[in-house]
């Protein structure tokens, strides 16, 4: 038998394992040149990205923000160079430490820094909190030297947002601010928790929020793994957002807004050839430049405790029973269909419907009434004997064409419509069958009906016109062209005079005659009732209980230019309405004349509506101390909160109304404006 | 090889094997001056320093004749064998585990000499067993406690690199060694069997931390998986003919864990690209081509076992580092001859270059005297 092994075979056997061997090494060689040529070659691309991204490490800049026009081109809303503090919560190594002292060096009180304390207590760590902003350049030079023991504060070169009228923007334009959680997780984009940037709020600011936003710079450096910077690569230059040209009239809207003075209110300015929104004042109102820094504790007791709700923005948000100012409407509606406007009907103080009297405001009567005495004098028994004739299934489609009830096309975030009832709605909405109370009621504006002062004025100019216009507020270089109305006859034209009789005639508002030769003012007066004559009168008493005042209103009378609507909350009616109407008017056409009356009121009132408010603010702030709770979580869900309340006091009415309405005076002629 | 034109002791000097090795080491020593940020101090001088030191070694091991290094086989396994078990005493008495022996003048890890011993060992061990035992237990019973004993100790110190790097030269010389292919299938079965129970009980948890970030580095891509992520990503980047030299950004920025060690090939392709790559690979290739050219020329089975045990343990470092570094092998601190920065792999490397170049005289002399 052959040996198994032996010398000779052990070495054939040797030489055929080397060759096994370097087969093993060869193969291993070529797998690695093929896992070199696979990694550096087909996957080059995706490796090179991951080394840049290693290496590079991007810092955004953030964009500044497009400017918000006025029509003429002046800023509502602009930038301004700065300088600013931020803290990132998360590197902060002794945050208690490192406030206090960065209370210090910015002069903090007791209760700023408690702000600042609550500020970082809710940030979601990686997210810088700004600590101050507008610093001038010593204050900033002074955190900058301390840096090395405050860890986590970054000092920043930066631009914020700046509103050259303040409060009397407010509510159109809305604020900016540092974006919340919901708002990140809504939009996950880096520049949201990017040091610096602010998006908007509310407003304009909001709804145009991608116009103006921009496109962020960016700053590449190079980094080493552990994060020290190794040199600059190169900073891309920021690309400013575009700018949105309003259709208000920036002098008109803070004229507006300062002349609402201490009242609660609105004024809503059309130019009746384009439908452009000249002014949409709504007062009291906040300061969007202070809101922007973020609202401190004492700013929002102030605001949410103000009875006059400063953070709803009236024009859109207030709804109001519109009063006497439907009658033009209501008369409107009687002219088409068919009512000579010579009729008239004698008015004796009130008009016996079925079993019950209906008062006109009036209680000596009017004597015979026709159509224009009916609008000039208000006369209730002339629209209550009519609307018995002809029914509101008249009336509600025409107070629905004129612009009652309905949500116009603009770039705001809610508009609250209101209603126009008739029999269908009221069945519909409380199984009951509509009422002779309920014309009534619904001919002097009051019961169901709800309107804001955007529709009101909408309404005005569609009267005066005859044509239908569509409000706007962006001003885009088109020249917009309104359908006619396609009022009958010279119907425009009797609604004209009447409403000028208003003012320049025998009417119920006798001084909003304008102070200017040669323009006349038309309008209407209302005075809505807010509780019944059991509560309170309307005219004094608790604020909560007086009558609105409203006045619509257009001119020149015969060659409308301009309409409008004034709406003054618990103004104590319709007086405290048409005076203001008067001024802006006056002021749209002879500014000086109109500004000499404003600075006059201000000084009674103790400034501009900026300066009353920081006073207030110096005098709760002081009184207060830190004990005052904080603001709530999210700088957004104010705006909701408060949405609700509007909603729910704008609800109110809406309790069936079993009563007829008791008109309330319209105050010129108590004054002693006896019709003549 | 001999070249004519050289006097008679440099010509019979294998330039085979030292000029590709020449050309290595001060490819590595660019790299190793680019990984220091441009400059020679402190890794390419001394990289440059210690081949020089090291090859004269090698020359001087290449002298020494068939006789001595026989005789001195046994001896030199013990004396390593109890270097081990000295630093694993004065681990236990100095609390904790230790790799080193600090001689004062000199820092020596006895376990790196184990490495070309065993082979030495075992190939005197089969080189002495007569044929005919081959296929029996005394031919695996001795070598198995002679690889035994030192991978122990060094599994011990705990470093599963370098007793893996001795069990896997001794694996191969037994196989060289012409022992029964159905012993290492069966082996192999063995080993199916215990790995997962190894991975589970024997292992350290830094050492199953790196097994299974090597099965899926993505897992965990700062923690243990960075090191793969990041030596790929270099790489990678650096493309086909890389970044250029003294422009790796991976290494420069520190991104690349040890850029001057164990991860010294990314460092290099990073700069040098896929073609870096390739000379780096063609260059061991010829080494170690040259190295089984020395077994199979080799006069005796002593000598043809001693050839291939060495060239199996240089492949090893190669291919574990470079499997390494591509993401196809566990993370291990195994180093790449020749170009990484280190005293010890560099000396064990240049031991067995020294040991293939004196087996490469040996045959030559044989031939020369066979022929005469």
């Amino acid at each position: 038998m052959r040996p198994k092994f032996s010398s000779r075979l052990l070495a054939e056997s040797f030489h055929r394992r080397t060759f096994v061997l370097g087969a093993v090494q060869g193969g291993v060689g070529l797998l690695l040149a093929a896992r070199m040529g696979y990694i550096a070659v087909a996957e080059n691309e995706k490796y090179e990205m991951e080394a840049e991204s290693n290496r590079v490490n991007l810092t955004l800049i953030p964009p500044r923000r497009g400017w918000i026009l006025d029509r003429n081109g002046s800023p509502l809303a602009s930038n301004r160079a700065d300088f600013r503090v931020d803290i990132i919560p998360d590197r902060l190594k002794d945050a208690d430490a490192e406030i206090t002292t960065l209370g210090e060096l910015l002069n903090f009180t007791p209760v700023e820094l408690q702000d600042l304390r609550d500020k970082i207590d809710k940030a979601a760590g990686f997210q810088p909190v700004q600590v101050a902003d507008g610093l001038d350049y010593d204050t900033f030079a002074a955190v900058s030297v301390r840096l090395p023991e405050l860890p986590g504060v970054v000092p920043q070169r930066g631009f914020s947002r700046f509103y050259p009228t303040g409060p009397s923007v407010g509510h159109l334009i809305g604020y900016v601010g540092t974006a919340a959680k919901e708002e990140y997780e809504k939009e996950p984009v880096p520049l949201l928790v990017t040091p610096g940037f602010k998006l908007g709020k509310d407003g304009l600011e909001k709804q145009f929020e991608q116009v103006l936003r921009g496109e962020p710079g960016a700053r590449r450096v190079e980094v080493t793994a552990s994060g020290r910077i190794v040199r600059d690569l190169d900073t891309r230059e920021d690309v400013q957002g575009k700018p949105i040209q309003l259709t208000i009239d920036g002098p008109l809207q803070d004229y507006a807004a300062r002349r609402l003075g201490l009242e609660s209110g609105s004024v809503v300015v059309i130019d009746c050839a384009s439908g452009d929104l000249l002014c949409m004042a709504s007062m009291p109102s906040f300061d969007p430049n202070s809101f922007s820094d973020g609202i401190g504790r004492v700013e929002y007791q102030m605001l949410s405790e103000n009875e006059r709700v400063p953070l709803r923005n009236k024009v859109l948000k207030g709804l109001y029973p519109p009063g006497s100012t439907v009658k033009p409407m209501v008369a409107m509606s009687f002219l088409e269909a068919g009512l000579d406007p010579n009729e008239t009907v004698g008015c004796g103080g009130g008009l016996r419907v079925g079993n019950r009297v209906f008062h006109c405001w009036n209680r000596r009567g009017h004597g015979s009434v026709n159509m224009s005495k009916g609008i000039y004098q208000s006369c209730d028994v002339y629209f209550y004997h009519f609307a018995q004739r002809l029914g509101m299934d008249v009336i509600a489609p025409m107070a629905k064409r004129l612009g009652m009830g309905q949500e116009f096309q603009l770039p705001v975030a809610s508009q609250f419509f209101g209603t126009v009832p008739d029999p269908a709605w009221k069945l519909k909405k409380y199984g009951k069958p509509w009422q002779s109370y309920d014309t009534v009621n619904a001919t002097i504006g009051q019961g169901y009906m709800l309107a804001n002062p955007l529709q009101l004025a909408i309404m005005a100019s569609r009267l005066a016109t005859g044509n239908k216009i569509m409000p706007r507020l962006i001003l885009d270089g088109k020249t917009p062209h309104f359908d006619s109305m396609d009022f009958h006859g010279d119907h425009v034209q009797i609604i004209q005079k009447a409403m000028s009789d208003v003012v320049n005639g025998p009417g119920t508002a006798g001084r909003a005659r304008l102070p200017i030769e040669n323009v006349l003012m038309a309008g209407k007066t209302g005075t809505a009732q807010v509780v019944g004559l059991n509560i309170g009168s309307g005219k004094g008493g608790i604020w909560k209980h007086r009558d609105h005042g409203l006045f619509i209103f257009f001119a020149p009378f015969d060659k409308p230019r301009y309409a409008g609507a004034v709406v003054i909350e618990h103004g104590g009616g319709s007086g405290a309405a048409y005076p203001i109407a008067r001024d802006v008017m006056t002021f749209l056409f002879d500014p000086a004349k109109g500004l000499e009356a404003l600075h006059a009121m201000e000084q009674q009132w103790g400034g501009t509506a900026k300066e009353r408010f920081d006073a207030e603010y110096a005098r709760r702030a002081a009184a207060a101390g830190i004990d005052v709770p904080p603001v709530p979580e999210d700088q957004a869900t104010i705006a909701r909160l408060v949405d609700a309340e509007a909603r729910a006091a704008a609800a109110q009415p809406a309790g069936v109304a079993t009563e007829a309405v008791a008109p309330r005076p319209e105050p010129d002629v108590l004054d002693g404006a006896e019709p003549r | 090889m001999k070249l004519a034109v050289l006097p008679e002791p440099l010509a019979g000097i294998p330039w085979r094997v030292i000029l590709p090795l020449v050309i290595l080491v001060c490819f590595g020593a660019t790299v190793l001056h680019s990984a220091a940020g441009g400059s020679f101090h402190p890794f390419a001088t001394s990289h440059l320093v210690r081949f020089g030191v090291f090859l004269t070694m090698a020359l001087i091991i290449r002298l020494m004749p068939r006789e001595l290094v026989v005789m001195a086989a046994y001896p030199a396994y013990v004396g390593v064998l109890l270097l081990l078990i000295l630093v694993e005493l004065l681990g236990a008495i100095g609390g904790g585990s230790q790799r080193w022996l600090d001689l004062g003048f000199i820092v020596l890890q006895p376990s790196e000499f184990m490495k070309p011993v065993i082979v030495l060992t075992l190939a005197t061990f089969y080189g002495a067993l007569p044929p005919g035992m081959t296929g029996s237990w005394r031919a695996l019973l001795p070598a198995g406690v002679l690889v035994g004993l030192p991978m122990g100790l060094v599994l011990l110190q705990p470093d599963l690199g370098t007793a893996l790097a001795i069990g896997f030269g001794a694996g191969v010389l037994l196989f060289l060694a012409g022992l029964p292919w159905k012993w290492f299938a069966g082996a192999g079965a063995a080993a199916l069997v215990i790995a997962p129970i190894a991975y589970f009980f024997a292992l350290h948890d830094y050492q199953r931390a790196r097994v299974t970030t090597f099965l899926d580095p993505e897992s965990d891509p700062l923690g243990t998986g960075y090191h793969i992520t990041q030596s790929k990503i270099a790489i990678g980047s650096g493309g086909i003919t890389g970044k250029g030299f003294g422009e790796g950004s991976q290494s420069h920025l520190n991104y690349l864990p040890e850029p001057h060690t164990d991860f010294v090939f990314a460092t290099m392709a990073e700069e040098w690209g896929l073609v870096g790559g390739l000379l780096v690979l063609l260059i061991f290739g010829v080494i170690l081509r040259w190295g089984l050219t020395v077994a199979r020329n080799a006069p005796d089975r002593f000598s043809q076992l001693l050839a291939g045990g060495m060239t199996a343990t240089i492949f090893f470092y190669v291919a574990i580092n470079l499997l390494m570094v591509m993401g196809l092998a566990p993370v291990v601190g195994i180093p790449l001859p020749f170009m990484s920065h280190g005293g010890s792999s560099m000396l064990t490397n240049m031991i067995c270059i020294g040991t293939l170049m004196m087996i490469d005289r040996w045959s030559q002399r044989s031939r020369s005297t066979s022929f005469n």
